[in-house]
């Protein structure tokens, strides 16, 4: 085969593969999302983190501002700290609450914000200090059983 | 019977002996192989060549089979996932699977029996008909001038195949699933970009068919190179590249799944 057409296949096969790469980032990945602009870090100490794990969407108002970056258990409060990403162009205010919440009822589980009134704006390694920790289902239904149990002792009185 | 005891055990240690010597024989030509490539990689034209060989004569396998892999992953996920009622999480399955797993290993497999087995056929011809050593006595380096720029090529090609074979599945997934039966388009695309990570799907997918080109295409020249030269030896050879580079394949994955994807979610 000449040299040419051999070269021209050549460059087409190399420009559908670095194609393929790019379709594969972008439209099938999340890099597009990925935040190619500047985000901010938020700070926050969690009793209990449920089953949140690192890439754990960090959702507002239902909308995705931000990811979840690192889980640590610190060992001066016995509690857990995670420290979420937040996009640049989202500023929460100083008296934020962040709770951990459950997508559907046995979905993943994500930090929602609930943006506060205050005029001052949680800043890069702010930590956010109204929390509400995960809602762990045999808490609930021990607290549950504990409640029924005293209604009938009370009912018995 | 103490005589054949001892000749049982004295044939397994053969075997051990005999298969780590091929093995240090093959690592010693897979180093010869890297350090002699910079002649291939002077003269750029020798490894062009073989990228059309190896690369663009196995795209239709690669893109028919990354199409149909995709359609049947699509109709297989959506049957399942329609029992609990997250169809919608369909195109994060298509995706997930085919960037993790299918797409590297599947287009890996192929390439190992499109594209191995005809390099170590070429070579071990070569051999056969003594051409390696007439090359010898020209005083051209039939490792630098044959070998390296076939292993350079198949290196090369197969991540960009990979990425092809992904792509088509997606497709074929989306046509399927979207096209056919009518999952919702746009929960298709953002359960899937939800889900895909750049760096630990995408990157690692890619790294994954980059060590698999390296392997498959050692052994391929390998096995060529090392072929008996008889009909009968090259046509064992063949063999032995696609069972050998499938294993190969097979076992690498697992051992790089464990390393990259253990503890992310």
């Amino acid at each position: 085969m000449q040299r040419t057409t051999m070269d021209l296949w050549v460059g087409l096969f190399v420009m559908l593969g670095i194609g393929a790469l790019l379709i594969l980032s972008l439209k099938v990945g999340n890099l597009g999302t990925y935040g190619a602009g500047q985000s901010y870090d938020l700070v926050g100490n969690f009793e209990n983190i449920g089953g949140l794990k690192v890439r754990a969407p960090v959702k507002s108002a239902g909308v995705v501002v931000g990811r979840v970056t690192d889980i640590q258990f610190s060992l001066e409060t016995y509690d857990a700290v995670v420290t979420m990403r937040i996009g640049d162009h989202y500023k929460f205010p100083k008296d934020t609450f962040a709770s951990i919440l459950t997508a559907g009822l046995l979905g993943e589980q994500y930090i929602g914000l609930d943006a506060g009134g205050e005029e001052a704006m949680l800043k890069d390694g702010d930590k956010v200090m109204l929390t509400n920790s995960a809602i762990v289902l045999e808490e609930m239904v021990g607290r549950f059983l504990f409640d029924e149990a005293a209604k009938v002792d009370t009912d018995l009185e | 019977m103490l005589k054949r005891i001892i000749s049982s055990i004295r044939g397994i240690g053969h075997h051990v002996i005999d298969s780590t010597w091929r093995l240090g024989y093959a690592s010693r030509f897979f180093i010869l192989v890297l350090l002699k490539s910079s002649t291939s990689l002077r003269r750029i034209g020798l490894v062009i060549r073989e990228l059309y060989f190896t690369g663009v004569l196995s795209l239709i396998i690669i893109l028919v089979s990354g199409l149909f892999v995709g359609m049947v992953l699509g109709l297989q996920g959506y049957e399942t996932l329609q029992k609990f009622g997250s169809e919608s999480a369909v195109g994060a399955l298509v995706a997930l699977s085919l960037v993790r797993e299918l797409g590297p290993v599947v287009a890996a497999l192929l390439f190992a029996s499109r594209a191995g087995s005809a390099i170590t056929a070429e070579i071990g011809l070569m051999k056969a008909t003594e051409q390696l050593s007439a090359m010898g006595m020209m005083a051209v380096d039939p490792v630098a001038r044959v070998v390296a720029p076939r292993f350079w090529a198949g290196v090369i090609s197969m991540p960009f195949l990979a990425a092809m074979f992904s792509v088509m599945g997606v497709f074929g997934g989306y046509l399927v699933t979207v096209v056919f039966i009518g999952v919702d388009e746009g929960s298709f695309w953002s359960q899937m970009q939800n889900n895909v990570d750049f760096r630990i799907d995408i990157v690692n997918g890619v790294i994954k068919s980059c060590f698999f080109g390296v392997a498959v295409t050692a052994i391929a020249v390998f096995e060529g190179y090392d072929a008996p030269p008889t009909a009968e030896g090259v046509s064992g050879a063949t063999t032995r590249t696609v069972v050998t580079s499938s294993l190969a394949i097979l076992g690498l994955d697992f051992i790089l799944t464990a390393f990259m994807f253990r503890g992310i979610s």
